[in-house]
């Protein structure tokens, strides 16, 4: 294996046979690239679905308010719950144990403009704790505040696309736009991994919204974060207890489905995570379907490698050459061709993507990567199968007698 | 293959000594090819002995007949068969690079035995840049770099035409001359007057083994 002499041999077969080189060579490369690029590809998929499914806070309950279906102590069925800001103080003064924060969220549509840019956005009014809910990143200004909600100021806090679309180049700090023929003072830009969506929202106090809409104190819906040690059987336990506070709150008959809606994240996200299980699944399939596709691919090449030198390996035996020394010549030959080019591949394809970052982002496709466990192992099995693609053939012509592989003009 | 077979030599006896130069005639279908292949343990025989150098071949497995290839037996062939991505030099010194020689005294032995039929200018040159004459000799120089006992040349001048193949000719007369023991194959009833014995077969048995005056190749050239 380490003898000088055998290697000059080899490197004078390779150098003088470029082309059949270059051709095995190549489909190694190939085949490992292809790979290392769909597998990439497929952990980017994952990145993407996990920043759309997964970037909100995971410990929150959503609270929503809707009719009975049964009568109860005196009121009829089909009656309307709405949730008051009374709820908000009476959640966290009977949970504490379970509370982290507690946020409510007004959802409204409104046209806004600023000079003689306008469209129309979705604005939010909530607490400053709903910032922890959302993971709302502050890119300039601020969040809103505690003395925002006090105040009912008219202060909003607008996503990275309001701010582009609206402001183009200047900088929205402390420039008033109008919200639904209100005007509100920008005091902070966001983004939002969750998507472009996501940062087409406004945020502005909860109170100013309810000043706004003839200063009610209804609110349309609840975020409840509990604490994270709680783990998904105390969410569960939390959930539980709150539907019967809010449903001996309001009159809720106990067994009326209707009226008091709980989400809880937590029980989504455990789909979502077995959907991205899946998901991995199928990138893994992908990636050992180009695998093995490449695995074949190499032994083709390797078949008529050796069939194309039948000849040369009939000279050779006639002129001494044992049948080991035969296979030895074209495995290592195979092998030293397959290394080569096997790693020059997954360099060239990790290199693509590291590269490509957020390029593809378009397509799903956010990050791209392969982590260098997987790439070595695959790059390895690939010269593996490779050395057994060519043991077979090399094996069979070393067993050919020399007059017959002599014949074979 | 199936159960029936066919017999190609149906029993020769035929002995050869150190020094001779003999040509096996024959029509096509004779057995003189398989005769050859078989002194030249590229094929086997099922009965009968071979002794070569006073060891007898048998049980050739094939790991055994390469090793005696290598140590007894030189090839010359009709078509050559040099290897073409190599150079007549590279040729040369493969037999001797399957001995385990060293590159270099490998191929300070090539280039000797290339100079010794006239090729030593040609030695970085490949086959394909050579005429048919050149090249069997660059195969004769193949042959003759491993210092066999016996040299097999399979109709050397098959493919050449007649002054190319008395040069050739000329070439094996002088390493007979030299001492070396060498069967020639041959249809060509010039060519095996340049032997010093002829041997026809036909039909797989010896029809004649005579002694002949040597036509020497050297005055056609």
């Amino acid at each position: 294996m380490f003898s000088r002499d055998r290697w000059q041999e080899i490197f004078e077969t390779i150098r003088k046979n470029k082309l059949r080189t270059f051709l095995s060579g190549f489909t190694v490369a190939l085949g490992i690239f292809i790979f290392i690029i769909l597998f990439g590809f497929g952990n980017g998929l994952k990145n993407s679905f996990k920043e759309f499914f997964l970037d909100d806070a995971t410990n929150t309950l959503f609270l929503f308010a809707g009719k009975t279906s049964l009568p109860y102590k005196g009121f009829k069925a089909n009656r309307r719950i709405e949730f008051k800001n009374d709820d908000l103080k009476d959640i966290k003064e009977n949970f504490p144990f379970f509370l982290e924060y507690i946020t409510p969220r007004i959802s409204r549509r409104a046209s806004v403009r600023y000079k003689n840019e306008f469209d129309n956005y979705t604005t939010r009014g909530v607490a400053p704790d709903h910032q922890f809910a959302e993971k709302t990143i502050i890119m300039k200004g601020r969040y809103i505040n505690e003395l925002d909600i006090q105040n009912k100021s008219k202060h909003a806090v607008i996503g990275r696309l309001v701010a582009r679309d609206l402001f183009k180049q200047e900088n929205p700090i402390g420039k008033f736009i109008d919200v639904g023929n209100s005007v509100f003072k920008v005091v902070g830009v966001f983004q939002d991994d969750g998507g472009d969506n996501e940062e087409r929202f406004i945020y502005i106090p909860y109170t100013t919204r309810q000043l706004l809409e003839k200063g009610n104190d209804k609110i349309d819906q609840i975020i409840v974060a509990f604490r994270p040690e709680l783990g998904h059987t105390g969410a569960v336990a939390f959930e539980k207890q709150l539907r019967k506070f809010l449903k001996e709150k309001k009159s809720i008959a106990p067994k009326d489905p209707r009226g008091i809606f709980i989400r809880n994240i937590a029980d989504q996200l455990k789909q979502n995570q077995q959907f991205a299980n899946v998901l991995q699944l199928i990138v893994t399939f992908v990636g050992l379907g180009t695998l093995i596709a490449g695995i074949i691919g190499i032994s083709n090449i390797m078949v008529f490698v050796v069939k194309e030198r039948t000849k040369e390996l009939g000279i050779r035996k006639a002129l001494g050459a044992t049948p080991k020394s035969v296979i030895n010549m074209i495995l290592q030959e195979s092998i030293f061709i397959t290394t080569i080019s096997g790693y020059v591949g997954m360099a060239i394809a990790i290199m693509i993507l590291k590269n490509m970052g957020e390029s593809l982002e378009d397509y799903f496709i956010k990050n791209p990567y392969i982590d260098i466990e997987t790439a070595l192992f695959s790059t390895l099995i690939l010269i593996l199968f490779g050395g057994i693609a060519g043991y077979v053939p090399a094996k069979r012509a070393a067993r050919i007698k020399p007059i017959v592989a002599l014949r074979d003009e | 293959m199936g159960s029936s077979s066919l017999h190609v030599l149906k029993g020769i006896n035929l002995s050869v000594e150190d020094g001779e130069l003999v040509a096996i005639m024959g029509s096509s279908g004779s057995g003189k090819s398989t005769l050859l292949n078989i002194i030249g343990m590229l094929d086997v025989h099922d009965t009968g002995t071979y002794e070569l150098d006073k060891v007898i071949i048998e049980d050739l497995d094939e790991t055994k007949a390469a090793k005696y290839r290598n140590k007894f037996l030189g090839f010359i062939f009709q078509s050559f068969n040099l290897i073409n991505y190599k150079t007549a030099l590279e040729n040369v010194s493969l037999p001797l690079y399957y001995q385990g020689m060293k590159r270099k005294e490998r191929q300070e032995k090539a280039l000797k035995y290339l100079a010794s039929v006239g090729l030593a200018d040609w030695a970085t040159h490949l086959p394909s840049e050579l005429s048919g004459g050149q090249k069997q000799r660059v195969a004769i120089a193949r042959a003759l770099a491993s210092e066999p006992k016996l040299l097999l040349a399979d109709e050397p001048t098959g493919a050449l035409d007649t002054k190319t193949s008395c040069e050739v000719m000329d070439i094996i007369q002088k390493i007979n001359q030299e001492g070396k023991t060498i069967l020639v194959v041959t249809h060509e009833e010039d060519i095996a007057h340049m032997c010093k014995r002829i041997v026809r077969l036909k039909d797989g048995v010896i029809i004649e083994d005579k002694k002949v005056e040597q036509v020497l190749a050297e005055q056609y050239v």
